[in-house]
């Protein structure tokens, strides 16, 4: 939510593609930004002290919690959310693969596992169950027991990978 | 993953992907938070920073002067609203202590909300809340039952003479006796550590009051709208219909906490109204952790008697269970009392509960509720009975197993819905039989001799149990011809994740012969339907699908009457073909269900409707249950204990499964792993801490610790179904079986790896802290 009595910055920040100028309150987080703000709310707060994961945007490439990173430290930088994983209105394959394997229940965490995921995916192949462990360990999962996220990463990389 | 037997029979038995994924997978969830409230005000809380305290003065002047803040209420401003949320589970013996929404004059556990702030943004909230100054008069707090019972021990409720808020026994056979006569006693106490619900969205409530239609409108993310309508109908002194209460139909996690009703639940959709502007309030983790219910926290004192062959005579348990600081009900304990037999033979049994009253948050539900600590303590004394008997552990379980053709069993003693606690069906022996063939257990045990000879702690636990579910009083469900051509089923139950929209589609399309992509699902709207309960205890597939099917049903009947009369032939010969109801299959002889709907609903204005049609497609059904239904299962532990730094590590798990009859495999399946990786978190890592003055320790991610992908093994999980036949559908619960049975079966694989140091692991969760004291322990004695 924007508070109105902070001392307001004029950044300018790229999210899904477009770029666009806002007066930010300096103590606003860039998870209240993109939710409140850009009305972006597939972001989700779920503990707020950078520790659950269901927060996590990619900001200039790198998974980061937007609970711990403030709106003007976005500035210049191109953020992705979930938001935009299926800009063409057909779910992308990391999303295909979450939903094929059950990799979802209550779907609140849902969102910042598809963005680490994501971003871990661009740096290379996860070849094994215990690699695609390691990779989603960042992120909380009340609902599935995570064995449903272990096969969406597997199945999501093979396929990236073109087999 | 794994084998569901039973076979496939229309839309109920199959693996339907959900038709909630879609939105859920692009960030187009409608969580509460999410919500479009235009010109809506947050709340933020003010919270008891002591765990026992008089207020003497609170001064929020500074706070209501601070620009943007709108309102600020303390429990003071607020007396019209200071009623008694009311404990779920009663007894005539309770001494029960007033819970209230937010209490003016005095606070009992660390977290209890005592003022509301509304403003502008939730970051202003929160500034004025550090601007109200509490003059509080600490007293004396209770951080344990141990504390609660100790001689002199500080009253939870000043003034008090005593904190067990109640005493209550449950016997059958002679206990006493029999344990004088056994061949063979052992004795054993056991600790169970408190935990939380930790779903990933916490607890939020957002309101609006219209005083044209004197309505007020609830978000909530409750477990239980309707209770939480009924309960706001009685405090406000409102008609019910005046009253709705929304859960959104996308709810991050339930697992009890939000089944439960709170004092923010009361104050928000008040402070709505007395300002005349909407207000949510979402809870953040921080507050989640102080006030939202939790449980487990029980010390059993228990003593078994059996015989040569470990078949067992006789138990008895003290248990002494942690209410907190007032008593929301008695489910928790209560189902522990009735859980501790299990899947065995118990011919004489005595079952003594104390409830204490401490100064920590109230217990209540949590996946489990109340069981996994009556299972932790009747299978780590079969493990000990196996051991002092020179027994195999599988082979003393497979003795006092209740046999498949023993049911309906009659156990001896009550259940928590008042009846006797009778067992509906199931079959133990194969449940453990085909865990242990999983387990290769022979050759599984051969090769732990062998590791053991090489020093390695290698060990294996089994743990059975049954599950109470499907609970009443009843559960419904209204199906309807929309004036679209849909048929639009309705629920009281709310979900958290579980799939509602696709499961009660899938029963609806197999009752009405229709394929389900023409039926939609709504759910935990109390304004769409009158009456109903909520999702807790497992129950809503053996209550609402009953429910659900019986009405799908009789809109069956209502439709192809419709479509006969309007084809000119008997309702036997219709039936659908796509959206099509047809004469003998053939779609030129058929009327479509918008036609059926233009007729029987829209109908046209002053004209007679055609002979033979009724008016209105809408049907509705609810579903009462004579009892609980008992699902059952077993689970096996392979672990390696690394005795230096006292590290679990998990090698092997297999679970047994058995719900009765599955309606979504794959659902079952999330269901049960889900369950598993929360018992993981109960047996090796969360533990809700307190200290002596009741202040509590892990109130962070980074102190308590919940389960990643990295801690949660692999399972190979099997089912088998024996169907309930206490509903048409056979269905019994799945949502806590996976969690019920894990940290007993985890605690017995590590007390058997660690057997040839002698350790004991009486206390779950069993941290690698407790592992390295276990075997200094048995080092030294």
């Amino acid at each position: 939510m924007t508070d109105t009595t902070a001392t307001g910055h004029l950044i300018s920040v790229t999210v899904n593609g477009a770029t666009a100028q806002h007066a930010v309150d300096d103590r606003t987080t860039l998870a209240d930004f993109l939710r409140e703000r850009l009305r972006l709310t597939g972001t989700h707060l779920g503990c707020e002290h950078g520790v659950c994961g269901a927060c996590t945007v990619i900001v200039d490439g790198a998974a980061v919690r937007s609970c711990l990173m403030l709106a003007v430290q976005a500035d210049g930088c191109a953020v992705e959310t979930v938001e935009g994983l299926a800009a063409e209105g057909e779910l992308g394959p990391l999303q295909r693969a979450f939903r094929d394997n059950y990799a979802l229940q209550c779907g609140f965490c849902t969102s910042g596992f598809l963005m680490s995921v994501t971003a871990a995916l661009r740096e290379g192949p996860v070849r094994d169950e215990q690699q695609a462990r390691d990779v989603l360990s960042g992120n909380i999962c009340r609902c599935t027991g995570y064995s449903g996220l272990v096969q969406a990463v597997l199945d999501a990389s093979r396929e990236a990978d073109g087999e | 993953m794994s084998d569901h037997a039973g076979a496939v029979k229309g839309m109920i038995g199959a693996s339907v992907t959900r038709r909630e994924d879609d939105r859920l997978l692009t960030g187009h969830g409608r969580y509460l938070d999410d919500l479009e409230l235009p010109g809506a005000l947050a709340a933020a809380f003010l919270r008891s920073t002591f765990a026992h305290a008089n207020i003497r003065s609170i001064d929020a002047d500074a706070a209501r002067e601070l620009p943007g803040v709108v309102a600020v209420f303390t429990g003071a401003d607020l007396m019209e609203i200071q009623k008694p949320l009311a404990p779920k589970v009663t007894h005539p013996q309770l001494r029960d202590y007033p819970r209230l929404p937010m209490p003016p004059s005095a606070v009992h556990y660390v977290g209890e909300p005592i003022a509301v702030v509304v403003a502008e943004s939730r970051y202003l909230a929160e500034d004025a809340i550090e601007l109200i100054e509490v003059d509080y008069d600490e007293l004396p707090a209770v951080g344990s039952t141990a504390a609660a019972l100790a001689p002199d021990a500080p009253m939870a409720h000043e003034g008090d003479e005593s904190n067990v808020a109640v005493r209550l026994a449950q016997s059958s056979g002679d206990a006493e006796q029999a344990l004088r006569d056994a061949p063979h006693t052992l004795s054993a106490e056991f600790t169970v550590t408190r935990g939380g619900g930790h779903s990933m969205e916490c607890r939020a409530v957002a309101a609006r009051f219209d005083p044209a239609t004197g309505q007020l409108v609830v978000w909530d993310t409750t477990q239980s709208p309707h209770y939480a309508r009924q309960q706001l109908s009685l405090i406000y002194q409102m008609p019910e219909d005046d009253i709705r209460v929304i859960a959104p139909a996308d709810v991050g996690g339930g697992f009890g906490p939000k089944a439960q009703f709170y004092g923010e639940e009361v104050v928000i959709p008040w402070v709505a109204r007395k300002i005349g502007r909407p207000v949510k309030w979402v809870e953040d983790r921080s507050e989640n952790f102080v006030s939202a219910m939790m449980e487990r926290s029980q010390t059993h004192r228990v003593e078994v008697g059996f015989d040569d062959d470990g078949r067992l005579i006789a138990v008895r348990d003290l248990v002494e269970h942690d209410q907190g600081a007032y008593c929301a009900g008695l489910q928790v304990p209560s189902i522990t009392t009735s859980t501790l037999p299990g899947p065995y033979r118990v011919p004489n049994i005595h079952v003594e509960l104390l409830a204490c009253y401490t100064n920590m948050v109230p217990a209540s539900s949590v996946r489990g509720a109340g069981r996994p600590q009556a299972v932790f303590t009747m299978e780590r004394m079969l493990d000990r009975i196996a051991e002092h008997l020179d027994l195999d552990p599988a082979v003393v379980r497979e003795r006092n197993l209740i046999q498949p053709d023993e049911f309906p069993y009659e156990v001896g003693i009550t259940f928590r819905d008042g009846s006797p606690l009778t067992y509906d069906s199931g079959d133990f022996p194969a449940l453990l039989s085909g865990t242990l063939e999983r387990l290769d257990y022979p050759a599984l045990r051969a090769e732990q001799a062998t590791l053991r000879a090489e020093g390695r702690l290698v060990g294996i636990g089994l743990a059975c149990y049954v599950e109470g579910c499907g609970l009443g009083p009843y559960e419904g469900a209204k199906t309807r011809l929309t004036n679209q051509g849909r048929v639009l089923v309705t629920l009281a139950a709310a979900g958290q994740g579980q799939g509602y929209e696709t499961v009660y589609a899938q029963i609806a399309a197999d009752a009405l012969g229709l394929d389900m992509r023409y039926i939609d699902v709504t759910t935990g709207d109390t304004s769409k339907i009158p009456f109903g309960q909520g999702t807790f205890a497992s129950r809503i597939t053996a209550t609402a699908g009953p429910a659900t099917y019986q009405a799908a049903a009789q809109l069956r009947e209502r439709l192809a009457e419709t479509a006969a009369v309007l084809l000119g032939c008997h309702p036997a010969e219709i039936s659908f073909v796509g959206d099509r109801a047809c004469l003998d299959g053939d779609v030129d002889k058929s009327r479509t269900l918008l036609e059926l709907a233009q007729v029987a609903n829209i109908g046209k204005h002053g004209i007679t409707l055609p002979k033979g049609v009724r008016a209105g497609l809408e049907t509705s059904a609810y579903f009462a249950p004579e009892r609980a239904a008992y699902a059952s299962g077993a689970h096996a532990a392979v672990v390696e204990v690394d005795p230096d730094t006292g590290g679990v590590t998990i090698l092997k798990y297999v679970i047994g499964h058995d719900c009765g009859n599955v309606i979504n495999p794959r659902l079952v399946d999330g269901q049960v792993l889900g369950g598993f990786a929360h018992g993981i978190g109960n047996a090796l890592y969360e533990e809700a801490a307190y200290d002596a003055d009741a202040q509590p320790q892990a109130a962070s991610y980074l102190d308590y610790s919940l389960v990643s992908a990295t801690e949660v093994p692999a399972v190979d999980l099997f089912h088998i179904q024996t169907p309930s036949p206490l509903n048409p559908l056979g269905a019994k619960g799945a949502g806590e079986g996976g969690t019920i049975p894990a940290p007993a079966a985890v605690a017995n694989a590590v007390e058997d790896a660690l057997r040839p140091l002698g350790a004991r692991i009486n206390h779950a969760p069993v941290t690698p802290a407790r592992v390295v004291d276990a075997i200094e322990r048995a080092a030294t004695d």
